[in-house]
């Protein structure tokens, strides 16, 4: 085996050192009746050509027609990452190391990730942000858990604009541990109402979730709703999808949020059927202690030269056990390091300049699409690179068809929400030209007809 | 970090925030053909970002060579010999990296319809299936990115099975030996941990099981081979005792390496385990992620795994079911961390069944060796064989004032990762030494040559391993003002 050193003449040197006869001896405290007495019932081994040959096979039958002609964001947006993150996250000593518990050993990680903390941080506009989550619906439930540990509160109000596969990861997370999430309907306004949200929060209330851009799309008032959230002291959780937004958005940190929360994918990610994701999770310094996960830390080393090290432990699941501020034991690393990587290539210039590319890409899209008569927006608001459509007809057939030419778009939100069956979203970003964008067009004006 | 301090070929590199000039760039957008729109007319005044103060301007030579120079300070497998105990630091073959980028894969959007996934949800099935022959279990959710996601998704089935059968019970049982994250996964399922004393052999103890296990307990939480190596050898008992008082078995599968293709958690009773592909399976850990933890269950937990899960259809299609009523819920918001399962699968059509069983073999033969090698310089607390890692400890160091921490720094200095060290706790100063298959007798003998020269050095000169490490970038680091005054950002940038 290619990956096995150990050689039949290996194995008796090593058995005449250990002083066992053979190698079932030590298996011997494995009981009989739970020994296996049959090979495995799978397939292989191939050798690596058959290996790629498979795998190659089965990648023919995804038939989607690549990032140019993906117009669906909802949750996972398609950006181009630049050939050298991939390339600098392959250097071995990045992607086969294992967490930096020793410091000395691990600067490069910890430095990598002490960056991307920074950069989280400074693109939401908070004070601290940690070492990663699984991903942005995981962090956002450990930020629901959180604000309900830090008030001692038990309710926290969530629009039905925060993307639904995130509210079901909020559902699924707090279901035993006596929190109630209070679904605040706003679709049909397609933005937070923040009066509607005041009135939805009491002295219970631990904290209120806004995301934005939203789930349609669209930008919130985020400093309105910070206001409205004021009387009943409840905290603002800050969630964003698409934090490439943040090249000309501020971040929720600006406008008030306490906790905030965010999908990284679209730093150095790939969609890859959606992972692996990055969450991204930061609050302000007050609540430092208390946050979940990793946290890398500037200090010293004993010659005075400056360091990383893994920091406040003490919260973690390995000091304090049943008292941890979370279960996560992992994170992201590696994709925190993709995500520094592609954000330190892109510096103020190219994230400013990506973003006003996913603007004027969404913005053609929504006139072009408003052209094909039957067609309107669904909402009068601001958005940034994705946005809702009411089509003339059948939106489900519509998406089969231009799905059966290569062209993915949608999500359909009458999949979530009812009332809205025609109403499709669509999503355009940077890698989407105008060719592309034109001909995806002309075929749902052809379907029109 | 100042550049001042190069020595030779070991570069130093200051931080990236804030270097480069205005004019620099290391990325142009795509050419579009689009009019440019102003952001002050499509979005909010309010909402828009005043500056991006403090992000660098470079170009990408110069990003390129930060980051390959901060590379290199990293200690990692494909260097040397990475002993961490529970963490199965085995190698990550390259052809699963080569498998987990085609771009057919690497691009698809998870929402794409299920007859543009076919692949993909092909390779998931398959791996499920496979995972479900690997463990002897029925069914299988591949969404949890981690071990302790798997915990946590594994506990929330077995409360939800419970409930069904009209009592979800209190409290879980842990053996006192049990990773951290059991009881903070415990806590988030909304059960009380109840720690269960090991015995004097390191195992279950079946008369505190006895004692412990009562009608408000939902579940027993084991890790066989547990966290000192050793297999439990009641395992039978203890799964019987569980479901006969209403429990259910869960198992972390963290040291599911000791037994590939030898045994399954299926055939010892268990009801609930989660495997770790990125220890198991060699995906690679990447710093710290992301791995993947899929849960692997018995029939009666089947229904009450996350959703979606895949289905083959009668025509052999292959499509993602998201009705299901009973499941606990959605755990990850699309399917997990997939690029991890191609990985994954991969793996384990490289190995095959033969080539799986070998990994067991030679991850049980290579502890053993490490431990008869120490035999004598350490203190080995608990006798006899062990399965694909050993503990020792400090104790005989001890006496010359030298302590686990120093024995684990002076092997920095000797090329070799450490162990895991001081876990479990309830060896005292333990080092929790892992192997894996993929290390050479000449590598084990180099590392144990080392070990026991530090022991020698220990009796010797026991002050000359304070200072380890020193052949480091950085020596020993402040732990203790980095917690007191945490500094976690810089604060140029933002």
């Amino acid at each position: 085996m290619r990956y096995i050193p150990l050689s039949p003449q290996d194995k008796e040197k090593a058995l005449a050192t250990i002083g066992a006869s053979s190698v079932n001896q030590l298996f011997a405290d494995i009981p009989e009746a739970a020994r296996m007495n049959h090979p495995l019932q799978i397939p292989g081994p191939l050798p690596e050509m058959d290996l790629m040959d498979w795998f190659e096979t089965a990648a023919e039958k995804n038939t989607h027609a690549g990032p140019r002609k993906t117009f669906i964001g909802a949750g996972a947006y398609v950006h181009h990452v630049p050939v050298a993150v991939d390339h600098l996250i392959s250097r071995t000593e990045f992607f086969t190391c294992y967490t930096p518990y020793q410091p000395e050993v691990s600067q490069g990680t910890l430095a990598a990730i002490y960056e991307f903390q920074t950069y989280t941080a400074a693109l939401l506009g908070m004070e601290v942000a940690n070492a990663s989550m699984y991903d942005g619906p995981s962090a956002l439930a450990e930020a629901v858990i959180m604000a309900c540990r830090v008030t001692g509160r038990d309710k926290v109000v969530m629009p039905d604009l925060v993307h639904p596969h995130w509210r079901q990861v909020v559902q699924t997370y707090t279901q035993h541990l006596g929190i109630d999430i209070i679904l605040a309907p706003m679709a049909s306004d397609g933005v937070c109402d923040p009066e509607k949200l005041a009135a939805a929060m009491d002295q219970r209330t631990a904290a209120v979730v806004v995301q934005s851009p939203n789930f349609f799309g669209h930008v919130e008032d985020m400093a309105a709703i910070n206001k409205a959230r004021e009387e009943s002291g409840a905290l603002l959780i800050g969630a964003v999808a698409e934090p490439m937004a943040l090249g000309l958005l501020q971040g929720p940190g600006a406008s008030g949020a306490d906790i905030c929360v965010a999908e990284g994918r679209s730093f150095g990610g790939s969609l890859g059927f959606g992972g692996p994701a990055l969450g991204m999770f930061a609050v302000q310094n007050s609540l430092a202690r208390k946050m979940p996960g990793r946290l890398v830390g500037k200090t010293k080393d004993t010659k005075g030269q400056d360091g990383y090290t893994l920091t406040l432990s003490t919260r973690e699941q390995h000091i304090r056990r049943e008292k941890a501020t979370s279960n996560i034991c992992s994170n992201q690393a590696l994709m925190a390091t993709a995500a520094a990587i592609h954000i330190s290539l892109l510096g103020q210039n190219g994230l400013r300049e990506t973003a006003l590319a996913n603007l004027a890409a969404s913005h053609y899209l929504a006139e072009k699409m408003t052209a094909i008569p039957g067609v309107k927006m669904a909402f009068d608001q601001p958005f940034f690179n994705e946005f809702a459509v009411t089509l003339p007809m059948d939106a489900q057939r519509i998406l089969g068809d231009l799905a059966s030419a290569g062209y993915l778009a949608g999500p359909n939100l009458g999949r979530w929400y009812p009332e809205m069956n025609n109403t499709i979203l669509l999503c355009a970003t940077e890698v989407h030209s105008k060719k592309n964008i034109d001909a995806l067009v002309a075929m749902i004006a052809k379907g029109t007809v | 970090m100042s550049s001042q301090s190069q020595q030779g070929l070991n570069f130093t590199e200051d931080e990236i925030f804030g270097r480069g000039s205005p004019g620099r760039g290391g990325y142009t957008p795509p050419e579009s053909g689009l009019p440019t729109i102003d952001p002050q007319s499509a979005l909010p005044i309010g909402a828009l970002r005043k500056d991006l103060a403090g992000f660098p301007n470079l170009t990408e030579p110069e990003v390129t060579r930060h980051y390959t120079r901060m590379s290199q300070w990293n200690f990692a497998v494909d260097l040397n010999f990475y002993p961490l105990g529970s963490c199965t630091m085995k190698y990550n073959p390259r052809i699963n990296e080569a498998v987990a980028r085609i771009s057919g894969f690497s691009t698809l959007h998870p929402l794409a319809p299920d007859n543009q996934a076919q692949g993909t949800l092909e390779v998931i099935y398959n791996l499920e299936r496979w995972l479900c022959a690997i463990s002897g279990m029925d069914a299988a959710t591949l969404q949890p990115a981690a071990g302790a996601h798997g915990e946590f998704t594994g506990l929330l089935m077995i409360r939800a099975a419970l409930t069904a059968r009209g009592n979800p019970r209190k409290k879980v049982l842990l053996p006192d030996s049990a990773h951290g994250t059991n009881p903070a996964s415990t806590v988030y399922c909304g059960y009380e941990a109840v720690t269960l004393p090991s015995g004097p052999d390191g195992r279950i103890d079946m008369a505190q099981l006895d004692r412990l296990m009562d009608d408000q307990t939902a579940a027993l939480m084991v890790t066989n081979p547990n966290t000192l190596g050793i297999f439990e050898t009641d395992i039978l008992e203890v799964s019987k005792l569980v479901h006969d008082r209403g429990g259910f078995l869960y198992c972390d599968g963290a040291n599911l390496n000791a037994f590939l293709g030898k045994a399954r958690f299926g055939d010892m009773g268990v009801d609930v385990a989660h495997i770790n592909l990125h220890k198991t399976f060699s995906t690679p850990h990447g710093g710290g992620g992301p791995g993947a933890g899929p849960v692997v269950v018995k029939q009666e937990l089947e229904p009450y795994l996350p959703f979606p899960l895949v289905e083959q259809t009668g025509g052999g299609d292959y499509r993602l079911e998201y009705d299901r009523p009973m499941s606990v819920g959605r755990v990850h918001g699309f399917f997990g961390n997939t690029g991890v399962l191609l990985r994954a699968a991969a793996y384990t059509l490289s190995m095959g069944p033969e080539g799986l069983a070998q990994v067991a073999e030679a991850a049980v033969i290579n502890a053993n060796y490490i431990r008869a090698r120490l035999e004598g310089h350490y203190h080995i607390p608990y006798p006899g064989h062990c399965m694909h890692e050993l503990v020792i400890t400090d104790k005989i160091q001890n006496e010359y004032g030298v302590t686990t921490l120093d024995i684990a720094k002076a092997l920095i200095d000797r090329g070799f990762h450490p162990p895991t060290i001081y876990f479990p706790s309830i060896a005292r100063g333990a080092m929790m030494i892992e192997p894996t298959e993929t290390e050479s007798l000449e590598t084990l003998d180099q590392f144990c040559d080392a070990m026991i020269e530090i022991a020698g050095e220990a009796r010797a000169n026991p002050e000359s391993l304070k200072a380890a490490p020193v052949c480091t970038v950085r020596a020993r680091l402040d732990e203790a003002t980095a917690a007191r005054r945490p500094q976690l950002r810089c604060s140029m940038c933002g």
